[in-house]
């Protein structure tokens, strides 16, 4: 492999990981902060999806129907989590699973109801429709280097959020101790609803990201999913700093074992990976809580 | 009295029912859920539309169809199978869209001496060694539109060409049935991961490689994800695409859009193809759904025509398996593919046309048929295949 080889698939593997990162990062919040698991996750991903590739449809601007989408998956969240979700959180895991496990197939129909099942195209925003050369004699997609810069944007958008704001320290009281939390005046319910949508929202700009490179399609949340659960675990539950870590690392093990090994060899490597840290590390890279 | 009054009640009852029995009951297997749904629409709006031109009635009987949806499992597909053979007494199977389905259930269904007529699917097994008096592949066996470019590219001179496709066996078969025919320089084979989304490390290797051109297999979503990405990677002026006609047939073009103008198919069908069965069809199609047809929908219009032809041949006669089965062989039907009929081995030999991704004059891109590649061509197992009579 040639160094200018190497320096592409170095950027493709953080790509990769940068867009598991986007999928990961709502997830591991709402994991880690209300203790729920959401394997409908990748529903919103989808939805952001459909929701972006239908306004482009209609406005023909990427980044004005991107600005629309992102609300609107945020909304959607929100009221599902009103409706629906806040009655299971003091159910136990198993019940959390089966219920957004069933949503999973409730927005599956939905948007074969709703758009057909067919595939719908979503182009790629003319601005980044060309390729950049990164390197001497290495030409790179420049709306993949939108996604990796976007990505890292978002990454460090959450952590002064989290880190260095009011809201933050709200959102971390409440996952370290819900009871004492609401005792000392926190809006506990309010904030998981704004954690909910946060991460709705930032599962649909993963799928609005993807919309141009993959597939607009019925159940394209469903493969993503079980890499972002793949993230969160590795990463430590709850770890915002940890799913990114873990995301960067699955993005580039899995892109250099799938072009230097076997194929059937490549394929597994990612689960090679997390049995090794989670042996080593079981509660994942950098636990949340203690 | 009471007793002889039920009886009439009961007699009454019958009526309607053995009325009804004289349907024609036909299984239909196919995926209706899932990102493959459409696959199984495009079938079942064929078969109906294929009913429907002649009529309404196969060989004048009323069609009654079993519908079920094999999500895409062949587990699946053998319970649904299991329960259309033994309680619905179906008179033929037909729908299979995938390869593996159609090896879970074939021999259940053939062991009860149901008939099975594969709209789509197109196992080497059933072509060669298992052949079986009961089973008929109207689409293709899944080697030959492989073998038909394999065919065209040998003799274009291509040399170096890198292969793709996923790992499992309907993509090892597939690139070994271009291989049998193409000898000019493997520059590498490539077997990706089943459903892949992102192929930018695969597409990087492939440019290190520096190929003359790439044959690839991908269908469905993942087709669409690598299309796309391929074209955004630059490479499709520097390394031409040429793949079977599943990479990149009707279903699937809407989605990749103009990513996929200048790429190059070998196909046994597309909706441009002049002959008259096949303009009334799409015409028909078009009117009908309010899209255009697939091969997956012609394959299945045939199907339904085909049983018709037979079925006239046998006078609505499916009892007497023998008769059906030589009128199966011998039927004669227009079909849209112009040359069709079966070898020994009940797989078609027809014709495969090259065909090019074209941006339309409604700017959308479509299948435009070019030049006949190979004529009356059969499958590489059929020698294996000793038919019982």
């Amino acid at each position: 492999m040639t160094p200018a080889l190497a320096f592409e698939q170095l950027l493709n593997g953080l790509q990769f990981g940068v867009m598991l990162f986007l999928m990961s990062a709502g997830l591991t919040l709402v994991f880690g902060i209300m203790n729920f698991i959401n394997l409908a996750h990748g529903s919103f991903y989808m939805l952001g999806a459909f929701f972006a590739a239908t306004l482009i449809k209609i406005t023909g601007n990427f980044f004005l129907s991107v600005l629309i989408a992102i609300p609107a998956t945020a909304i959607v969240g929100m009221v599902f989590e009103r409706l629906v979700l806040k009655h299971f959180y003091r159910r136990d895991h198993l019940d959390q699973v089966l219920v957004t496990f069933g949503l999973i197939f409730v927005f599956n129909d939905i948007i074969r109801i709703l758009w057909g099942v067919a595939p719908i195209p979503m182009p790629l925003p003319e601005a980044f429709s060309g390729s950049v050369e990164v390197f001497p004699g290495v030409q790179y997609p420049a709306f993949r280097l939108a996604i990796l810069v976007a990505g890292l944007l978002v990454a460090f958008l959450l952590y002064l959020l989290i880190v260095h704001t009011r809201s933050g320290m709200w959102v971390r009281a409440g996952s370290s101790d819900r009871v004492m939390a609401s005792a000392l005046g926190v809006k506990v319910s309010l904030v998981f609803s704004a954690v909910f949508a946060v991460g709705a929202a930032l599962a649909g700009f993963a799928g609005m990201m993807a919309g141009p490179i993959t597939a607009v399609m019925v159940g394209m949340g469903d493969s993503i999913l079980i890499l972002a659960l793949v993230v969160t675990v590795l990463g430590g539950i709850g770890s915002i700093r940890g799913a990114f870590v873990a995301a960067l690392l699955i993005g580039i093990v899995d892109t250099f074992a799938r072009v230097l090994l076997p194929a059937a060899f490549g394929n597994i490597c990612i689960f090679m990976l997390m049995a090794c840290i989670l042996a080593w590390k079981p509660k994942g890279l950098f636990p949340a809580h203690g | 009295m009471k007793r002889a009054f039920s009886i009439a009640l009961a007699a009454q009852l019958l009526i309607p029912l053995s009325a009804h029995a004289e349907d024609l009951k036909i299984g239909f297997i196919s995926t209706f859920s899932g990102p493959s749904a459409l696959l199984g629409q495009d079938t079942l709006d064929g078969f109906n539309l294929g009913v429907k031109s002649v009529g309404g009635k196969l060989g004048g009987r009323n069609v009654q169809i079993v519908q079920g949806d094999d999500q895409m499992k062949p587990d699946v597909a053998r319970q649904l199978a299991d329960k259309m053979v033994e309680r619905d007494r179906v008179d033929v199977m037909t729908g299979m869209i995938w390869s593996n389905v159609m090896l879970a259930i074939a021999k259940p269904v053939l062991d009860s001496g149901t008939f099975i007529l594969s709209p789509n699917a197109g196992p080497s097994q059933f072509a060669g060694a298992q052949c079986h008096p009961h089973y008929f592949a109207v689409a293709f066996q899944n080697d030959s539109p492989n073998e038909a470019m394999g065919i065209y590219m040998q003799d274009k001179g291509y040399k170096n060409v890198y292969l793709m496709a996923p790992n499992y066996p309907a993509g090892r078969d597939m690139l070994n049935g271009y291989k049998r025919y193409f000898k000019g320089g493997i520059a590498g084979e490539v077997y990706t991961q089943l459903g892949q989304l992102d192929y930018a490390a695969d597409l990087a290797q492939l440019r290190a490689k520096k190929p003359s051109a790439l044959y690839y297999f991908i269908s469905g979503g993942a087709g669409i994800n690598f299309a796309k990405q391929y074209d955004q990677a630059g490479l499709k002026k520097d390394v031409p695409m040429f793949a079977p006609g599943f990479s990149l047939d009707q279903t699937i073009l809407p989605a990749i859009g103009d990513a996929a103008v200048g790429a190059m198919t070998a196909t046994h069908w597309s909706p441009d193809f002049k002959n008259a069965a096949s303009a009334k069809f799409v015409a028909d199609f078009e009117a009908a759904y309010k899209r255009t047809p697939s091969p997956y929908a012609a394959q299945a219009y045939d199907t339904a025509r085909l049983l018709d032809a037979a079925l006239k041949e046998t006078k609505g006669n499916t009892k007497d398996k023998a008769a059906f089965r030589r009128a199966l062989e011998k039927a004669k039907f227009d079909s849209v593919r112009g040359n069709f009929s079966f070898g020994p081995n009940h797989y078609p030999i027809q014709d495969y046309y090259l065909a090019e991704i074209t941006k339309g004059a409604d700017g959308k891109a479509q299948v435009t048929t070019k030049d006949v590649i190979v004529r009356n061509h059969g499958d590489a197992y059929s020698k294996d295949c000793k038919m019982p009579n």
